[in-house]
């Protein structure tokens, strides 16, 4: 006589969610990190039309201004000059639409699906930050490929220093929209807010000029930009590894002076980096009060 | 462990002296599924907030799960699962990575979560489209895939505010065929909120909530029971003679309630040709029914659900949501 099993009935387990920890916390930073690079490199699109404005900016802009200005840049392609603002431009614009995708988070319920989550809202906040900046450094890593075509060549110290500065000014950046973004709920506003806040910064930031030899309203204004302590010292990167007399690397790549004192490269990543922090922080307290 | 699933006593929330929520207590035990009934506005979603310790409450406690909703609010979250009116989705991620993402942010264990994610999946029969984009989902499906990322951690209470609201009438049934499956196969208490009478036929026990108080609390047999009478519903050319004929006549309180004259009597189908030989006004339409989860809601707020919400600015809010759907 053949046995009869029983029915097979599954064992319902339970896996308890642990309690809060470091470690909680850290998987979910990860978890919103990857979040953010799994859309980004979905997003075959938007890689493509960020990449644009710094074609437009390097090549038309950049061609047709050359011979108007080729008496005033000793030999030296108007081009090369302006690529690290362009360097800047590229990490700027994608981080700007980084921050802006929690405005869509919000506007999709996406949002609260996290703000629910048993982490802290910093974390989540963390994690957004992280993923817009290396998203939009990654994005700053095309633009670095096209440094031949302007007569830049990297060495493999000039590309670690220029990636390290993108990554510091997308991290900045991107916290500076997610500050707003906790504030500003609808993306037109948020759009036209950010749009409003990086062209002057850009355009303020020496990214097309040397910042030596200003009149003093736009030499006030353009020590006060914080994108001017990201562009410096990327320009100053640049143009040490150019092979150009002195004379002219210090009438191209000036660096910025406050009443005449040289501010060194360092303190000016140092304060890209404590304004973008500042940002950071303000941005997780604003989340956090949100109920 | 005999504590019950959610513990309420005198809860209230008020917004800017407005008392959305005025004092409510109720008990729901484990394995229950219970169902919160009212109208848009009656402080439904206001209530599951408070238990989901989205909202602070203003007065009274609340326990989920055994843990208190203010001062363990953390070990609330993580008890409970949640499933909100509106989808709250990644479009652009795949369901099993919305999944994992949930996951993660609940922390849990590495190695329990792609056995769970499958039980998930099969149960609610979106294991085959697990790779699939969630954008690419139907309305139905992205409702089945929330309910399943509600489920992934385990929770011990699962809250679903209004599971069905702007969906038609088959994609409600085959979502509610699969609450009722999963209130069978899981270890779970189930929270809803629904102004679909209908649907409170589903719960074990329901709630009727009406301007921020619990009006009435049973099953719904037992609710109905209590109505006893049948209820008629007629039509004439003058509603406010013909209320005032069933009081002379018949001692009848009748109301007026979607355009119809309505009222309660013990037998109906013997006392209609009554009805048109003694009330003395010409009658247009009449039809007698027994006492259904409709007529429970009129008889213990004085209007129907229908009306309620009529006057509610809710509305105009579901409105458009039902429309950009």
């Amino acid at each position: 006589m053949a046995t009869t099993v029983a029915p097979h009935t599954p064992q319902l387990a339970r896996p308890h969610v642990p309690a809060r920890s470091v470690r909680s916390e850290l998987r979910a930073i990860r978890a919103v990190w990857r979040r953010e690079l799994i859309r980004f490199s979905r997003d075959r699109l938007r890689i493509l039309t960020s990449l644009i404005q710094p074609f437009l900016f390097l090549f038309v802009l950049g061609t047709g201004l050359s011979s108007l200005v080729s008496s005033s840049t000793h030999g030296v392609n108007f081009r090369t000059f302006i690529y690290p603002g362009v360097l800047c431009m590229a990490v700027m614009f994608t981080a700007m639409f980084s921050a802006a995708s929690i405005v869509w988070d919000r506007e999709f319920g996406f949002l609260r699906e996290m703000m629910v989550a048993p982490v802290r809202r910093s974390s989540i906040v963390l994690g957004k930050c992280a993923g817009g900046a290396t998203v939009a450094a990654f994005q700053g890593v095309i633009v670095m490929a096209i440094g031949p075509l302007v007569g830049v060549h990297y060495t493999l110290g000039l590309a670690l220093e220029v990636f390290a500065l993108q990554l510091l000014l997308a991290f900045s950046i991107t916290a500076f929209g997610m500050m707003a973004a906790a504030r500003v709920t609808q993306m037109q506003s948020f759009m036209a807010l950010m749009q409003m806040a990086i062209m002057p910064m850009f355009f303020l930031s020496g990214a097309m000029f040397p910042v030596n030899n200003l009149p003093t309203w736009l030499a006030v204004l353009n020590r006060l930009d914080p994108l001017t302590y990201a562009v410096d010292p990327m320009r100053r990167a640049v143009f040490a590894h150019l092979n150009i007399s002195p004379l002219v690397r210090h009438a191209l790549a000036p660096g910025v002076t406050w009443w005449g004192w040289h501010v060194p490269g360092l303190l000016e990543a140092a304060m890209v980096a404590i304004i973008g922090l500042v940002m950071l922080a303000i941005a997780i307290a604003e989340f956090s009060a949100v109920e | 462990m005999s504590e019950p699933a959610i513990s309420v006593q005198g809860l209230t929330k008020t917004y800017d002296e407005i008392e959305a929520v005025r004092g409510i207590d109720f008990e729901v035990a484990r394995g229950e599924t219970f169902g919160f009934l009212g109208p848009n506005g009656a402080g439904k979603s206001t209530t599951i907030s408070m238990l989901c310790t989205l909202a602070r409450p203003t007065g009274g406690s609340a326990r989920v799960a055994g843990m208190d909703v203010v001062s363990e609010r953390d070990s609330v979250r993580r008890n409970i699962g949640l499933v909100f009116q509106d989808t709250t989705l990644d479009n652009y991620l795949s369901a099993e990575q919305n999944l994992h993402l949930h996951a993660e942010l609940y922390g849990m264990p590495r190695e329990a979560i792609a056995p769970r994610m499958q039980t998930v999946l099969e149960m609610l029969q979106l294991w085959e489209r697990r790779e699939s984009l969630v954008g690419t989902f139907s309305g139905g499906m992205k409702r089945r895939l929330e309910i399943a990322r509600g489920l992934l951690h385990s929770p011990r209470v699962l809250f679903l505010d209004e599971p069905t609201i702007g969906f038609d009438p088959q994609t409600r049934s085959s979502i509610w065929s699969y609450i009722t499956k999963l209130e069978d196969e899981q270890d779970v208490t189930i929270f809803l909120t629904t102004h679909y009478m209908d649907e409170a036929e589903y719960c074990d026990r329901i709630a009727i909530i009406d301007r921020g108080r619990i009006v009435a609390l049973d099953t719904p047999e037992a609710l109905k029971a209590s109505v006893g009478k049948d209820r008629v519903r007629i039509t004439t050319d003058d509603d406010e003679a013909a209320i005032a004929a069933l009081g002379e006549r018949f001692g009848i309180e009748a109301q007026v309630a979607e355009g119809e004259v309505t009222f309660g009597v013990e037998s109906g189908e013997q006392f209609v040709p009554r009805l048109f030989s003694e009330l003395g006004l010409s009658i247009r339409s009449v039809s007698v029914a027994r006492p259904s989860l409709d007529d429970v809601f009129m008889s213990y707020t004085g209007s129907t659900i229908r009306d309620a919400e009529a006057g509610s600015t809710d509305m105009m809010r579901n409105m458009a949501r039902m429309m950009s759907r």
